[in-house]
């Protein structure tokens, strides 16, 4: 992150500084805002890599504001990427649940890591979700998918460490941002 | 000694754990799962919840839309060119066609007349605008723009001016979902134009070419053929679809969508095995918009005891991936035809 060291607010937050609480109007805005990046058409091989932003995003509010995001939070998102998407009713619900659990229990763990190596446990929890998505839609008689399944949860997990510095920076405490 | 509260204090409250409500939101997933699959008692919900969501999505497509115009304002003077050019020489290609259309029009309907047949096809269509497509990479479907407000039905066909895409499956107020012709098992009758062989054309999913199935081995289908839909389903329309192509293997029938018939015509063979090719390895989801099959204007039934138009179209849809969205697609929302039942003397 050669650019980010040339911005000295927009670095990942170093660990003895301790974030401010989240507010709920910026989890929320950040969430609408990961909602309509999904919903943004796109096509081709941009619509092969794109991540799922909602998943990401409530990934990262799991880990940090586990009192605002939760399962319950997650569940109810994922029905309304369910009717957006088209798909069966629960699908993403379930997905997105998991998710949420998954999140919560490693939570702890996670945060000890610096950006990088969470990103490697950002791509395991992302790739189970897909899997999760995968089992359903094999029970529901779809055809197993290409390789190119597999590509969104890996960029969602390259994209971890930048969207943490974007989500985080609000929280930073401003004393120790000015001391760069 | 006092003894430890069997509370905890407030601030370690924080509902059940983790694990319960995972269970509790996961079972209810599965029931939804379960209800949406099998019985779709919630459309009703996704209709309310779509009416709100929508008109958000519309919002995020507004600076996109401002740049697809600002882009098309600057289009080079030779693409315009060259786009006239084909344009032009498509016009005429098409013209005897089109200039033979009203006196056989007129044609059909004394003859219709004559035997007191009733019009199997509604009159009317609706052009409609891919909106978006879907992120799920199990099924083939796109989001185009008009929705019950436009009058249309589900089950309406969609043909472009290559063919035919697919049908409306679902109908919201302001949009709709199209459920395209290579979506996983969606099955539309053809006959070969040729032969007059029919046959179903089943979709195989993503990135997976359709292909034609209860096909005896004997049947006379060639490579290079063009399919029409047979108009049995009484929901299709007349148009072209792809060609078909026989692996000698497996005895599958393949098809691929057809681009342009001029060049269908003159190289058959080979274009077919392109396309197959492109179909198996292809990006899947990834559809120039050339790539969906040809629509012919429709045709009314042939015969009084068959009632069903006859012409028709197969397998557009794009083998290899979904139409493109933006503002150069347009396909067209026809009411399916009325129901066989009623046109059968």
């Amino acid at each position: 992150m050669s650019f980010a060291s040339r911005v000295p607010s927009f670095t990942p937050a170093r660990p003895e500084e301790i974030l401010k609480p989240a507010k709920p109007w910026f989890v929320v805005l950040t969430l609408v805002l990961a909602f309509l990046a999904n919903t943004l058409p796109t096509t081709g091989v941009a619509l092969a890599l794109k991540p799922d932003f909602v998943a990401l995003t409530l990934l990262y509010w799991c880990i940090q504001a586990p009192r605002y995001v939760g399962v319950g939070v997650s569940w109810t998102l994922g029905l309304v990427m369910d009717v957006v998407d088209a798909t069966l009713f629960g699908q993403h619900a379930l997905a997105y649940a998991a998710l949420a659990y998954g999140a919560e229990y490693f939570r702890r763990r996670v945060l000890r890591f610096p950006l990088w190596q969470q990103a490697v446990q950002v791509a395991v929890l992302l790739g189970a979700c897909a899997l999760l998505v995968l089992l359903v839609r094999m029970i529901g008689g779809a055809p197993l998918p290409r390789w190119t399944y597999a590509v969104p949860p890996i960029v969602g997990a390259l994209l971890w460490p930048p969207l943490t510095v974007v989500l985080q920076w609000p929280q930073r405490p401003t004393r120790s941002s000015s001391t760069f | 000694m006092r003894p430890i509260p069997a509370e905890p204090p407030p601030f370690f409250r924080r509902g059940p754990s983790a694990l319960a409500r995972v269970t509790f939101f996961g079972l209810a997933s599965i029931v939804l799962l379960f209800v949406d699959a099998r019985f779709r008692y919630l459309e009703d919900v996704r209709q309310a919840a779509g009416a709100i969501l929508f008109p958000l999505q519309r919002l995020v497509r507004v600076p996109g839309e401002a740049l697809d115009s600002v882009a098309a304002y600057f289009a080079s003077k030779r693409d315009l060119e060259r786009e006239n050019e084909r344009l032009r020489s498509e016009l005429i290609a098409q013209s005897p066609a089109a200039q033979g259309y009203v006196p056989a029009r007129d044609e059909n309907a004394r003859l219709k007349a004559l035997v007191d047949l009733k019009a199997t096809h509604a009159e009317g269509s609706t052009v409609v605008q891919v909106l978006y497509t879907g992120r799920d990479p199990f099924a083939q479907k796109v989001f185009v723009s008009r929705g019950r407000e436009a009058g249309l039905v589900p089950g309406s066909a969609v043909i472009d001016e290559h063919g035919v895409v697919g049908q409306l499956t679902r109908v919201h107020p302001t949009m709709s979902e199209v459920t395209l012709v290579t979506d996983k098992d969606h099955a539309v009758p053809v006959k070969v134009e040729r032969s007059g062989v029919r046959s179903v054309l089943y979709g195989a999913g993503t990135g997976r070419a359709p292909e034609l199935r209860f096909t005896p081995p004997s049947a006379d289908i060639r490579v290079g053929d063009r399919l029409v839909t047979s108009g049995l389903d009484g929901t299709y329309p007349p148009g072209r679809p792809g060609h078909p192509q026989r692996s000698r293997r497996c005895a599958r029938i393949r098809c691929a969508p057809l681009r342009r018939s001029g060049h269908a015509r003159r190289a058959p063979r080979a274009r077919a095995r392109r396309a197959h090719e492109g179909a198996r390895r292809g990006v899947d989801r990834t559809v120039a918009a050339g790539e969906v099959s040809a629509a012919v204007p429709s045709r009314p039934p042939g015969r009084p005891r068959c009632p069903a138009p006859r012409g028709a179209v197969g397998g557009g849809g794009g083998s290899q991936g979904r139409p493109r969205e933006g503002a150069a697609r347009r396909m067209i929302a026809a009411p399916s035809a009325a129901s066989l039942g009623e046109a059968l003397p």
